[in-house]
Order: structure tokens, then C-alpha cells, then sequence
């Protein structure tokens, strides 16, 4: 069935049907209309889920903690400030090895409060072990809230997932959807069979002290989980391609084939990309592009192109783009931008342009300093 | 299985703790009366009920509550020689 509304609203729709024990969120904007919406979900007995109200993100994720360490699937969203207020949970629930899914909707960090798209929120917890999504539509975040499950809940993985996407310009635009019917998504998503959880009848203490020769094999173990999801992100995703049409990945090319440029980027922006290369491809130019799917598992190995244009709507101060720093260094022409912050607008217009200054050797942050 | 910080009650998890003993609790039957106040008290349940209190070495880090709860002072802390 197709719908159109905002990303937030199906992004709700998709948390509702991945079927989850326990739901905790804090309002924030341009979240917001999510925890309204499974609010209502809740309340309506449309979905069948314990519904924590929290008084702040902090919380919202240690609610989150608790019920997955008792075996329970959770979900939760944020957005900018509250992700950053959920900083020290995040790391808990990575090392806790806690497959909780969170909706984080991209929004830019103050002061000089700004509630716009912009990516630094969720690339500066990095390092936090949680898997990340980009979606570039909002079809593809009702996608990857839906593979979040699966592949967090995998035993080989069972790491925390965040499903991000533009604010406002996917949070708050309705496109159409393609909704499956519950029961296909049941048939996909299995119930959650937890790998490990706490159980009143097998007492056991979590997070307790424990000596550096232990904690390097906690730390050990994490970092092969997120390099063994790279192969279970590719497998649920070709699943999911067969089941209901819509194929996903590590990352998504388009008509990179012969190319001799290709832009690398992620998020809405990959979206007016396509619109870009398709004009670009008319006027004879050999350009394609990828769109970055997840960018914790880090898909270096896929990104083997001779030249790149790396578009990023985040800054790591001082060092430049954070998916161009990612990249640069393996062996590839590289050309990095920064552009799109604090929610300026990229369009196709202006990726055609990027892709000109590019092919001229200049690159930094669109469009006030290129050189 | 994952490994995250997971522990299952289990003797000596920490391995033999006894070796961070510097004191050694020594009984004096002689004295001792039965009140099983030392068993009580023992934070690390090292000491056991038998005929008499008994100190599990291999678990005992010579804390001491023992001695000073020892309503008939049985329990005196020796230095540990190396």
C-alpha cells in the first residue's frame, strides 16, 4: 500500500510495526512528531508496547537499556541536543552489546540554535558502537528502521542501531511510502530471540567491575561485531530486496559504472545527487554516485573508485569533511567538500557545480571557501 | 557467546582473593564460645560452620571484622610471613 506522509510519521508507522515490548522518547524538534505519533499508537492499543515517559533523552535511553536487558525489543528517537544528552548511555548500550533501534533526526547543534539539517549530531557519536543509517528518502527510513531490527538483533551483531535522516527536509516532507502488510513484516522480522539478557530466575549482575585482561576482550569483541555486520547489512538487505522489491546494502551506487567521477555522499542530499548525475550523464559527463548507507560499519572497501567527490554535511573542526577524512589516504583521487550546514540547501544545482569546481582540483566548504 | 560485563554468582570469581591477605585471623578454640558472630559477620561468608568456626584461607583477605566482633577476643590477626 502506498502512503504519503512525513518521514517522521512513517518512520512511527515502521517503529509500530517492528512490534516493540517497550517504547521511551523525550520530545525534541524535529523529532517530535514521532513520540506523538506512537504516542497515539500506544494509547489507541494499535501496537502493543509499554510506553515510558521520560524526563529527558538521558533517561529515554537508560529506559531503553533496561527493558532490552530484560530481553525486550525497544525503540526510541531523538534528535541534535538530545542525542548528545544521550552521549554516555549510547557507549552503555553499545558495550552492553543491547540491540535498541533509535530514530535520530539529523538537526544542526547550538549555540547559534538552529534546528536544521545538518549531520554532526549523529557522526560525532561515532564512536559510541552503534550501527548508523543515512536515509535519502522517506521510503528508505520506514526501510531502515525496519533492517535495524534484524541486523542489531542478529546473534553475530547484537549492537545498537540509529536510523537517521534529514530534519525538515525528510522529517517533515511527505513523499509516498510503500507500506508492507504487517504480516510480510512479521514474516521478515522474526520475534527478538535475545543473545544474552538478565533473568530473575538465573541472577546475574551486569556491567560490574571488570580488570583490563577481561575489558580488552568486551572492547575486542564489540569491534568484530560491527566489522561482522558489514556482511549481515548486505545479507538482510538482498533479503529484503527479495521480499519486497527494494534491495539495500552498505552503500547504493548509481551509474557508477563507467564513471570516471564518482560523488560520495549520504543523507537527503544523495537524493538531489541522483537528480545531478542523471543532468550531468545528459551533458556527457562520466559521473555516478554513491550514497553512503551506513557509515558505522564504514564501507571502505566498496569505495574503490580511481576519483571521488566526497559532499559532507557535517565539519570535524579543523580536519574538514568526516566521511572525506574517512576516506582520503586509500590510494584515490579524493576532493572534499563540506556543504548543506546548519540546513543550508543543497540542491542538484548546486552538486553540479561541486562536481565543476571539482574537476577544476579545488575543494573545502561550499559555497563561502572553495579554493 | 557476547561478551559484555555479564558475571553469574560463582565461588571465587575474582580468583583466590586470599592472597591479598595481610593479616591472618587465627582461632583459639580455647576460648571461642560458639556465638557464631565471626560467621555472621564475615563480609566474604570465608568463614564456615563446622565444629568449630572455620577460615577459608583461599578466600579470606584478613579484613579483620571477624577479630573485632569476637565477643571473647578467640580471633587474633597475625602478620602473614612471606
Amino acid at each position: 500500500m502506498i502512503v504519503i506522509d512525513t518521514g517522521n510519521h512513517i518512520s512511527a508507522l515502521a517503529a509500530k510495526m517492528a512490534k516493540p515490548h517497550v517504547i521511551a522518547a523525550y520530545p525534541i524538534t524535529p523529532q517530535t512528531t514521532i513520540v506523538e505519533r506512537l504516542a497515539q499508537y500506544v494509547e489507541n492499543g494499535e501496537v502493543n508496547a509499554e510506553f515510558i515517559r521520560v524526563e529527558s533523552e538521558h533517561s529515554a535511553m537508560a529506559a531503553c537499556i533496561g527493558a532490552a536487558s530484560v530481553g525486550a525489543r525497544t525503540f526510541t528517537a531523538t534528535s541534535s541536543h538530545g542525542l548528545l544528552l544521550m552521549h554516555e548511555m549510547l557507549h552503555w548500550a553499545g558495550l552492553a552489546r543491547l540491540p535498541i533501534v533509535m530514530v535520530n533526526v539529523n538537526r544542526a547543534l547550538g549555540p547559534g540554535w538552529n534546528i536544521w539539517s545538518d549531520l554532526n549530531d549523529s557522526m560525532s557519536q561515532r564512536d559510541t558502537g552503534w550501527i548508523q543509517f543515512y536515509a535519502s528518502s522517506v521510503q528508505e527510513a520506514y526501510d531502515n528502521v525496519i533492517q535495524a531490527y534484524k541486523i542489531a538483533e542478529n546473534e553475530e551483531v547484537m549492537l545498537p542501531a540509529m536510523v537517521c535522516y534529514d530534519g525538515f527536509i525528510l522529517s517533515h516532507t511527505s513523499m509516498p511510502a510503500e507500506i508492507p502488510e504487517q504480516r510480510e513484516v512479521d514474516e521478515f522480522l522474526p520475534e527478538y530471540k535475545p543473545a544474552w539478557k538478565m533473568d530473575v530466575e538465573k541472577p546475574a549482575t551486569h556491567g560490574n567491575i571488570v580488570p583490563p585482561e577481561y575489558y580488552i576482550h568486551i572492547r575486542y569483541d564489540m569491534h568484530l561485531a560491527m566489522k561482522k555486520a558489514k556482511k549481515v547489512i548486505q545479507e538482510v538487505g538482498e533479503e529484503f530486496g527479495r521480499k519486497f522489491g527494494r534491495e539495500y546494502g552498505l552503500i547504493q551506487d548509481y551509474r557508477c559504472d563507467d564513471a570516471d567521477y564518482v560523488i560520495v555522499t549520504m543523507s537527503a542530499i544523495a537524493a538531489e545527487g541522483r537528480v545531478a548525475v542523471d543532468n550531468l550523464r545528459e551533458k556527457g559527463e562520466k559521473v555516478g554516485l554513491v550514497n553512503l548507507t551506513t557509515f558505522r560499519p564504514f564501507p571502505h572497501e566498496m569505495l574503490r573508485y580511481d576519483k571521488m567527490i566526497v559532499i559532507d554535511r557535517d565539519i570535524s573542526p579543523g580536519l574538514g569533511g568526516v566521511v572525506y577524512n574517512e576516506i582520503r589516504g586509500n590510494g584515490s583521487e579524493v576532493y572534499g567538500f563540506m556543504a548543506g550546514l546548519g540546513g543550508m540547501d543543497v540542491n542538484y544545482k548546486d552538486i553540479e557545480r561541486i562536481y565543476e569546481l571539482a574537476k577544476e582540483g579545488k575543494e573545502g566548504l561550499y559555497p563561502i571557501e572553495v579554493k | 557467546m557476547i561478551k559484555t560485563a555479564l558475571s553469574t554468582p560463582t565461588e571465587g570469581a575474582m580468583g583466590k582473593t586470599g592472597t591479598w591477605r595481610v593479616f591472618r585471623p587465627v582461632i583459639d578454640k580455647e576460648k571461642c564460645i560458639k556465638c557464631w558472630f565471626c560467621w555472621v559477620y564475615c563480609p566474604d561468608a570465608a568463614i564456615s560452620r563446622n565444629e568449630y568456626p572455620e577460615v577459608d584461607y583461599d578466600y579470606c583477605k584478613g579484613c579483620g571484622v571477624c577479630a573485632n566482633e569476637c565477643p571473647v577476643k578467640a580471633i587474633e590477626m597475625r602478620r602473614e610471613e612471606k
